[in-house]
């Protein structure tokens, strides 16, 4: 059992305070991601579960126990580096049996388990060579062996596909979600790269300036993002946000240029209230105008090949909008826009925060 | 890079000239000489040399005094070396882990490179003195216990724990630059690995400071050839009983003190061969090999 709670952990450096008020619980043998933009406290936070960084407030719990004052080899993670962070001057072999020669494991076990590991990801052949004499990609498979062997109860990855090609990274993606699978420890990978997270993971654990913005399945942050930030980090290309005030009826939000757009029942914001709109560009459709549609002002349209992204433009603010059709409008054309009502999402214009969230995001989802 | 070219070639040469001039005086125009003299000898009533072949060097091969020499030489060199490494290894480790006051050693531990060797043997002079300083304690308690003035090994633990303490700065820079040199990721997968700090020094750090073991090595020998003549001769003049002759005190004692132009000679080309050929292997050796990648 590897069950990993995090409870009101912070993280301050000095003086500065880079993280607070984390909490977090991950379930044993699930795969959770931590994704947010570079230096939000991501590997910090991993850091903190491996036992590389102190952990200046709250508490770390693996499998029940609290391991705040233990040292790294004391909690049962293993770790893949970014950068891999293999031995230079020991051999494949010699890299990938370290722990158990650490361990104290007898020789012949320890090569024996060595060439079984090296033989499941693909390494057979290089077992002899150094560090230095491999491709990128095999080094990334030689700091996944080294992790494996240990048949760890919690796997932890900082970021170990950046340095790889695109290809690459999709083919090692998958093989890291096989080994998960296979040996069902606990994962926590950190990456800045939203595809990365929404394929990879169980539950993303979307992270902001030092705290956690949501916690969700990969579909549920896409469909119900917690606040402007998370809307904005996750789905790409962008989604769009439309500042408006909403009616005295509350019923609808009228866009700063005048047009209205309504709002399904189960949103209940003040009359008044100021609000931002946002609509995903996948869930817009081009129409005629009129008939309830939205008129934007189109700007260019780039080509994606499988589609096309229209670049419009809504008094001053920038609507993108995705679509199989190819059209040819011209500069400055007014172009009718149209979107299911579910497709709305609502975010208060002050905090950010997702209007019909029902639940505090964090706190939910941490057990006593 | 960029280079410059000059069109007339007698900027070039005057550009050149005073390091030339430098390296001439100072080290062609006496190596040469050395020579000279190493394989002449003077004649007893004046009227120039004498060309002699290797007489000159056959006498010091033969002469007792002068393996002894030797012998010091090596005992001090080794000892030296070996003890100013481990020293400076184990600090620069400390810093290197960040060990309380760490930035206060930092500092510190550069400062005994910066003192000239005549400076650090007055310093052990005193700290030595059977009489007056703090060994002085020692024979108090033990009288008679502590006379680097009368007791030969002992003068030669002088001298190198003064040659040590002297280039613990260097290697200490050195290993210290090498140790942060080594990515924190990988002391970090070791320690993921289980590795204790002592099992990943031995693992990891020493293994990776390898090549400059094997340059501070060789430049800690070379130094303690040459740059030993400053403490030797503040601290112990050579004795008690030629105990502390090193070569190079030995070249200047029998030169300036016996008037044996031809036997110093010879010695210092024997020396400058010597120091010539550990350059060598630094060269070929060092700078080359033990790398990783
Ligand atoms: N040793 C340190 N001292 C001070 N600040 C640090 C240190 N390490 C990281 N930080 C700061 O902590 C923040 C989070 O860093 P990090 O966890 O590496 O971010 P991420 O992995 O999400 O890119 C950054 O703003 C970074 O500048
Ligand atoms: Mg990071």
């Amino acid at each position: 059992m590897a069950e990993i709670a995090i409870r009101n952990a912070g993280k301050t450096y000095g003086k500065t305070r880079i993280m607070q008020d984390v909490s977090l619980v991950i379930n044993n043998g699930e795969f959770v991601v931590i994704l947010g933009p570079s230096g939000c406290g991501k590997s910090t936070l991993l850091r903190m579960i491996a036992g590389l960084e102190d952990i200046t407030d709250g508490e770390i719990a693996i499998g029940g126990q609290v391991v705040n004052r233990l040292e790294p080899r004391e909690r049962g993670c293993a770790m893949v580096f970014q950068n891999y962070a293999l031995y230079p001057h020991m051999t494949v072999a010699e890299n990938i049996g370290y722990a158990l020669k650490v361990a104290g494991m007898p020789k012949a076990d320890r090569l024996a388990k060595v060439a079984a590991t090296a033989q499941s990801v693909g390494l057979t052949e290089f077992l002899d060579r150094k560090p230095g004499q491999l491709s990128g990609g095999q080094r990334q498979r030689v700091a996944m062996a080294r992790a494996i062997i240990r048949e760890p109860k919690v796997f932890l990855f900082d970021e170990p596909l950046s340095n790889l090609d695109a290809k690459l990274r999709v083919q090692m993606r998958h093989e890291i979600r096989r080994i998960h699978n296979q040996i069902s420890a606990t994962s926590v990978f950190v990456t800045h790269d939203q595809h990365e997270g929404m394929t990879l993971a169980d539950r993303l654990v979307v992270m902001n300036k030092g705290t956690i913005e949501q916690i969700g399945t990969p579909e549920e942050v896409y469909d119900r993002p917690a606040s402007v930030y998370v809307a904005g980090f996750i789905g790409s290309p962008a989604m769009n946000f439309l500042p408006g005030r909403v009616t005295d009826s509350r019923s609808a939000v009228v866009l700063d240029d005048g047009q209205t757009i309504p709002l399904v029942s189960a949103i209940k914001p003040a009359a008044g209230q100021m609000v931002q709109i946002g609509l995903r560009p996948e869930k817009l459709t081009l129409a005629p105008l009129g008939g309830g549609a939205l008129a934007a002002r189109f700007e260019f349209a780039e080509e994606l090949g499988s589609g096309r992204l229209y670049h419009l433009k809504i008094e001053d603010v920038p609507v993108s909008v995705m679509a199989a059709e190819k059209h040819s409008f011209v500069e400055g054309q007014t172009i009718g826009l149209r979107f299911p009502n579910d497709a709305v999402h609502v975010f208060d214009g002050a905090s950010g925060l997702r209007l019909d969230l029902h639940h505090a995001p964090a706190a939910a989802l941490v057990s006593a | 890079m960029r280079r410059a070219y000059f069109k007339t070639s007698w900027i070039a040469a005057l550009l050149l000239a005073p390091q030339l001039l430098i390296i001439f005086v100072f080290f062609y125009w006496p190596s040469a000489q050395a020579v000279y003299w190493a394989f002449t000898l003077e004649q007893p009533w004046g009227g120039g040399n004498t060309w002699v072949g290797f007489d000159n060097f056959r006498n010091i091969l033969s002469d007792p005094y002068y393996w002894s020499s030797v012998r010091v030489s090596l005992i001090y060199a080794v000892a030296a070396t070996a003890l100013a490494m481990g020293m400076s290894l184990i600090l620069a480790m400390f810093v290197d882990r960040q060990l309380a006051g760490y930035k206060a050693y930092r500092v510190a531990l550069i400062w005994p490179y910066a003192i000239a060797a005549p400076a650090v043997g007055l310093a052990f002079r005193f700290i030595f003195n059977p009489n007056a300083g703090i060994f002085s304690y020692v024979n108090t308690v033990i009288p008679g216990l502590w006379d680097p003035t009368q007791i030969g090994w002992q003068a030669v633990v002088t001298i190198i724990l003064a040659g040590a303490w002297k280039h613990v700065a260097y290697s200490f820079i050195f290993f210290l630059a090498a140790l942060q040199s080594i990515p924190r990721s990988l002391t970090e997968a070791a320690a993921m690995d289980g590795a204790r700090p002592l099992r990943r020094m031995v693992d990891l750090q020493l293994p990776l400071l390898t090549p400059t073991v094997f340059f501070l090595f060789v430049i800690n020998i070379t130094d303690s050839f040459t740059d030993s003549f400053g403490i030797v001769d503040t601290l112990t003049g050579g004795g008690p009983f030629r105990a502390t002759d090193l070569m190079v005190y030995k070249i200047y004692s029998d030169g300036f003190r016996g008037f044996d132009y031809s036997g110093a000679a010879a010695q210092s080309i024997i020396l400058m061969v010597l120091v010539m050929a550990l350059t060598f292997v630094q060269f070929r050796y060092v700078e080359r090999r033990v790398h990783y990648t």
